[in-house]
């Protein structure tokens, strides 16, 4: 490596920028082991009180029970609707490609602040009540472009001329869509799905304009416990939800490299 | 084989385009449509076509300085991101690390971690009894807490924390594509490290660059929550406006009034950039 005089500087900045990206993160996890009533420093001692204290709270555990659905729900339709569109832009021409995929993704660039609005009000305008279903169909809206994003990354990489050499070797289009198609979309399933969830499971903002007493989720349960004070009880609900989101794709990143390797051997 | 005319790509693409188009186009349009219209004493909407609700959006300061605000923490969150996020997504350009993917996948974490999560989080860092004054006290620096919270400066904490990800990301994106033997031409050329920076790494990095800020800035812009949770009573944006008009007041024509002008703002802006600099290039970074 070429050293220069400033690259020292740059590598003590960037660490820097971690350390202050994930002191608050881990300040989180561990006040959640924290006995201490109020959930903050110093550390005295070393519990799993407030994690018992959780699981004993029927209020979250219905939350996460909608949240776990709502994602699942989500990740499925959004990818059900997003990969045929992915695969459109990815293996045909046609007018008006470019001015469609910017429509497509154009959630993204719009204020999730006026999606909650705007979806809110439309169901208003229809006259019907808050329900789950909202919730449903906000998060498909939100997660679709993001589907989008990262499943027409992936396919650009699987190259049309398999399909077309199974074809041409005799094989039905059904066996080709279950012998070559399928198994190289699969990663692209995946990624897509496993997208929608986290930001499905994590959403916020968009999803306090939606959510009912009875319908809600782990973050706008936290946002309404945060209401009284910051409790050790959110730490502990907080660690949970880190532990969740974030080992769910480095368990799927490291299964499908395990894949990818057992169908190489 | 892939001919224009060809109906199937048409027919891939119709249930995304009837999602969008029902549950995003046609909803923005009725936002649009309902901020015309009046707020019965009763409660109710009446259907009407009025700029009352503009009028009293511009009547007094009140409403337009939270406007002004957003645009000023918007900006100020785009210079923070950028002079705090620049040097990191040069590292990962630059650097032979072989922990280097290691390092790529913890910059994306937060991205998986809830983002109501990292904004409460600071509290436990800035707070009264938090990390930084338990610290400076335990070191016998200040005798009583030092107030960090409830202030501008925690806002930025939490707008930076969701937001450095993007920006880093969009940095790297457009550095990585940058041919390495360029500099290296600038350099056996005469030029020093920092000029061949200067002269040839810092311009080619320019569109990633100018991609992060629109995003920065347009996220910020849309979010409530930093201001609600670390925020004190003066630190609102118009978004926290947008969130009490329409689920405290249930003020739906003048709540939509608001996002209209809040959408009206950014899509001059979105506009404006994607005529001379082109959208894709923010997309680009999200894969």
């Amino acid at each position: 490596m070429k050293l220069f005089s400033g690259w020292s500087l740059i590598r003590a900045y960037t660490l820097l920028v971690y350390v202050w990206m994930f002191t608050p993160i881990v300040a989180v996890v561990l006040l959640s082991f924290n006995p201490q009533q109020f959930g903050s420093f110093p550390m005295e001692g070393f519990s799993f009180k407030w994690y018992v204290k959780l699981a004993h709270n029927a209020t979250i555990l219905t939350a996460f029970k909608n949240s776990l659905v709502l994602g699942s729900i989500t990740s499925v339709l959004a990818t059900a609707i997003g990969i045929p569109a992915a695969m459109a832009f990815v293996r045909y021409e046609f007018r008006g490609k470019e001015a469609i995929n910017t429509l497509l993704l154009a959630p993204i660039m719009i204020p999730e602040v006026v999606l909650g609005v705007a979806l809110l009000l439309f169901l208003r305008w229809l006259q019907q009540p808050k329900s789950f279903l909202l919730l449903v169909i906000g998060h498909v809206v939100l997660t679709l472009p993001y589907v989008l994003l990262v499943v027409q990354a992936r396919l650009v990489g699987i190259r049309k001329e398999y399909e077309e050499a199974a074809l041409s070797l005799g094989a039905s289009p059904f066996q080709t869509f279950r012998e070559i198609t399928f198994p190289l979309l699969a990663p692209a399933v995946f990624a897509g799905m496993l997208f929608a969830f986290t930001i499905s499971f994590d959403d916020v903002t968009a999803t306090l304009f939606w959510a009912t007493a009875r319908n809600q989720t782990v973050p706008v349960q936290i946002f309404g416990m945060l209401r009284n004070s910051i409790s050790p009880e959110i730490n502990a609900l907080g660690a949970v939800m880190i532990v969740l989101t974030v080992s769910l794709p480095l368990v799927a990143g490291y299964v499908s490299r395990r894949f990818a390797r057992g169908s190489q051997a | 084989m892939t001919n224009g005319k060809s109906w199937k790509p048409w027919a891939l693409l119709s249930p995304s385009l009837s999602a969008v188009f029902l549950l995003l186009v046609i909803p923005v349009c009725f936002v649009v449509v309902y901020s015309f219209w009046l707020r019965a004493p009763s409660g109710g909407d009446i259907p009407a076509f009025q700029w009352g609700n503009y009028a009293k959006f511009f009547a007094d300061f009140f409403y337009p300085s939270l406007l002004i605000r957003t645009i000023r923490v918007a900006l100020e969150t785009v210079v923070l991101c950028l002079v705090m996020g620049y040097v990191p997504a040069y590292f990962f350009y630059r650097t032979e690390s072989r922990f280097k993917p290691v390092l790529m996948i913890l910059i994306m974490l937060p991205f998986w971690i809830s983002f109501i999560i990292r904004t409460l989080s600071w509290i436990n860092i800035l707070g009264d009894s938090g990390l930084i004054n338990h610290l400076l006290l335990k070191a016998g620096l200040i005798s009583s807490p030092f107030s960090m919270l409830y202030n501008e400066g925690a806002v930025l904490m939490g707008l930076l924390q969701y937001l450095l990800p993007f920006m880093i990301l969009n940095i790297y994106v457009s550095l990585d594509g940058i041919d390495k033997s360029l500099t290296e031409a600038a350099t056996s050329l005469g030029c020093t490290e920092w000029q061949a920076f200067r002269e040839v790494t810092l311009p080619l990095s320019l569109p990633g660059v100018s991609a992060g800020c629109l995003l920065v800035f347009v996220l910020t812009c849309g979010t409530y929550l930093p201001p609600m949770i670390l925020g004190g009573p003066g630190n609102d944006m118009i978004a926290n406006l947008i969130f009490k008009r329409i689920i405290g007041t249930l003020d739906w024509p003048f709540g939509s009034a608001i996002s209209t002008l809040l959408l009206g703002l950014l899509g001059v802006i979105v506009y404006t950039y994607n005529r001379y600099l082109g959208i894709n290039q923010i997309f680009k970074s999200l894969r």
